[in-house]
């Protein structure tokens, strides 16, 4: 069981107990028969291109990306391209991500992180919540005239 | 002369706060050892071999009186005294306390300045051309640029967690005072063939254990592109640089690997995506960084030049100081002064609080409050009037600051080595020292004309040993300190790497060894012209090798 950090705070992650699953990328396309896209979240490696999973954005209703260490910052470039080629779906970041990285997350168009209980219980709610964005306040945006990329 | 706006302001103090939060946060353990690393790094806060080390920006390495003033505040109030001057156009104080840094980071704060994003692997403070908006010989000043840059790296979200550090150079004429081929990113004005300003691109330069030229990846892009560009440059690397070997991380590996012209389509194709998502920066942004950077209101009544000709002969310490360290102006009635800090035997970049102060106080008294920090680890005014240039002298030799040796050999650049450095595998300030006392006489110094001795203490060559035209790189052998020589190295528009001469010296055998390199030198030039450089170039290695060798050059 894992806690998930939104901008409103901790919460618990109901996915799976709502029927959801989590499907391996490599596995995605096997033994396939009715898969219901609501129900549906990928597992990526965050060594995968964009590109190859253009095909794949209206089949799941969420894709995680693993941050393997949170000195691994591939997966905010990542996320930043899946939002830049028009996926609308729910964002995760899963794995080794402190809470002075949540704003760099949630910037790059993720909705939410998915933390063990050690590390909730290290960085408690308050350290998290103190790193959500205020988007107004960031140099990128007042230089590229660049608004979020999405708003949960 | 930038100065910050509000949100500069609100932003510098906002980041101090959370850096105090996360001092706080490391004392009560939500933070580990780890975690906390890469967060002070991204403040400037290194672990050294004896203490903490805090680097401080000083973007494109401009600064006015009133910042070297504080930083000389801060050397007395919370360091030794003194500071020191990097190539990477920062200041570094060594011995800070934990505690204080935040602090520290306020009075920074109060001055306009940070030490943000000069460690860690994001991208670096942006350096450039130390003689910006002064040089005679200017397309058009980088500074803009390089605020654009470092206003748009801050705090970048995507890039902070990149697989290793991340330097981009600018320089903004034909000739290249800011080694930019020897940076992640290289940046040079020019100009199409419409008369435009653009930007030539070079990416995948570097020193360290693998030292590559930069390769152009794009031979003019127009201004306005350049974010979205940059910003494409840097998704690519985030994405596709190694991860698996930090000493393999840097992009130029990535070039290597790859191969330039792939990674040229890799960034092109996500340019294009880039450019679709982003606007240019507003104008009116762009205008106003611009206007900031508008060259101080010069006195142009016309110098005595009969009379301060007359005042420059008749002393000749003046005069070897004018012919040394001044360059030219835009403005004839100008000259642009380096002031050395590289005292015959001192540590070459180190600068006294009581120094710091003097060269501030010059700047406003002489210099239109202007004060550049330079590469190669000296100081400049770069807008002196020349009839100006007798008082500031007398000023400087009093302070100790008035040494000739600007591009001569005892202009050295030196990297702290095992003095301070956790690094570090060998001593590089004696070596420099030892090296500079051998040849005191700054009248040889002269004879031997321009040489640039550039000195690490180990294999990551903070030095630039590779780009020295003599190259002295320390290495640990079985617990020795052994001095490998590379030779005809080149920062410049006309970068190369040095090539390595063979066996290493002992500590007590470099001295020696390089004057044996200069005496080849003085006994086969053909005139005073005849440079180091173009010699080397010219006849290659092996008459140098030969005098490095002697007993192997007989017994062959």
């Amino acid at each position: 069981m894992s806690v998930i950090v939104r901008d409103s705070g901790f919460e618990k992650d109901t996915w799976e107990t709502d029927g959801g699953l989590f499907i391996d990328l490599e596995k995605y396309g096997q033994d396939v028969t009715e898969r219901e896209p609501n129900k549906t979240a990928i597992d990526i490696p965050n060594d995968v291109t964009v590109e190859s999973l253009k095909g794949l954005f209206n089949s799941a209703a969420m894709i995680r990306i693993p941050f393997p260490s949170f000195a691994d910052g591939r997966g905010f470039s990542l996320a930043k391209q899946l939002r830049q080629q028009g996926y609308e779906g729910k964002l995760r970041a899963v794995g080794h991500i402190i809470s002075d990285q949540y704003g760099f997350a949630r910037v790059c168009g993720f909705d939410e992180v998915e933390i063990d209980f050690d590390m909730a219980g290290r960085q408690p709610e308050e350290q998290w919540l103190a790193r959500v964005p205020k988007q107004d306040l960031s140099y990128q945006n007042l230089l590229m005239g660049k608004r979020p990329l999405r708003n949960i | 002369m930038y100065n910050y706006n509000q949100f500069d302001h609100d932003f510098v103090r906002n980041r101090v706060n959370e850096f105090r939060g996360q001092v706080v946060r490391r004392l009560d353990g939500s933070l580990t050892e780890d975690e906390f690393k890469p967060l002070r790094l991204m403040n400037g806060l290194y672990l050294q071999l004896h203490a903490y080390m805090l680097r401080v920006a000083i973007p494109y390495g401009t600064l006015n009186s009133r910042q070297m003033n504080q930083l000389a505040m801060i050397s007395e109030k919370f360091d030794k005294g003194y500071g020191h001057f990097t190539t990477r156009q920062n200041i570094q104080y060594n011995w800070p306390v934990l505690k204080d840094t935040p602090d520290i980071l306020d009075a920074l704060a109060d001055v306009e300045m940070h030490a943000i994003q000069t460690s860690g692997n994001c991208v670096r403070n942006v350096t450039a051309d130390h003689f910006a908006g002064a040089a005679a010989d200017e397309i058009e000043d980088p500074r803009p640029t390089a605020e654009l840059l470092r206003q748009w790296s801050m705090d970048h979200p995507e890039f902070q967690f990149l697989p290793r550090k991340f330097k981009i150079a600018m320089t903004g004429g034909p000739n290249d005072r800011a080694v930019t081929k020897a940076h992640d990113i290289g940046i040079r004005m020019v100009r199409n063939e419409k008369g435009e300003p653009g930007y030539e691109m070079l990416i995948g330069g570097g020193l360290g254990r693998t030292p590559m030229i930069g390769k152009v990846v794009r031979e003019f892009l127009p201004k306005a592109d350049l974010l979205p560009y940059v910003e494409a440059i840097l998704q690519v690397y985030n994405l596709n640089g190694r991860r698996d070997n930090k000493y393999k991380a840097r992009i130029k590996i990535l070039v290597h690997e790859t191969g330039i012209d792939t990674l040229r389509e890799w960034i092109e194709e996500v340019f294009e995506t880039q450019k679709s998502h982003h606007q240019a920066p507003p104008v009116e942004m762009i205008e106003a960084i611009e206007a900031q950077f508008q060259p101080p209101k010069l006195d142009n009544a016309k110098v005595d030049e009969d009379k301060l000709s007359k005042v420059i002969s008749s002393d000749p310490l003046l005069r070897s100081f004018v012919e040394t360290n001044i360059s030219e102006h835009f403005d004839s009635n100008h000259a642009i002064v380096t002031i050395s800090l590289k005292p015959i035997g001192g540590t070459p970049g180190d600068a006294t609080a009581e120094q710091m102060r003097i060269m501030a106080g010059l700047a406003e008294a002489y210099g239109y409050d202007e004060l550049r920090v330079s590469h190669e680890q000296n100081i400049i005014l770069p807008h002196v009037r020349r009839d100006d240039l007798p008082e500031v002298y007398k000023v400087l030799k009093e302070a100790g600051l008035a040494t000739a040796n600007v591009g001569l050999l005892s202009d050295m650049i030196a990297c702290p080595g095992m003095d301070y450095c956790a690094l570090a595998t060998a001593r590089s300030i004696p070596v420099a020292q030892e090296l500079s006392n051998a040849f005191e006489d700054l009248k040889l110094q002269q004879d031997i004309g321009p040489l640039k001795i550039k000195i690490s203490g180990c294999i990551n060559a903070c030095g630039h040993h590779h780009v020295g035209h003599i190259g002295i790189l320390g290495l640990d052998k079985a617990g020795v300190e052994s001095y490998q020589i590379t030779l005809g190295g080149d920062g410049t528009e006309t970068a190369s790497i040095g090539e390595r001469a063979g066996p290493g010296f002992s500590y007590e055998e470099i001295v020696p060894a390089v004057s044996r390199i200069i005496d080849r030198y003085m006994s086969i030039r053909e005139s005073k012209n005849d440079t180091f450089l173009d010699v080397y170039r010219r006849v290659g290695a092996d008459t140098f090798k030969e005098a490095l060798y002697p007993e192997e050059a007989a017994s062959a």
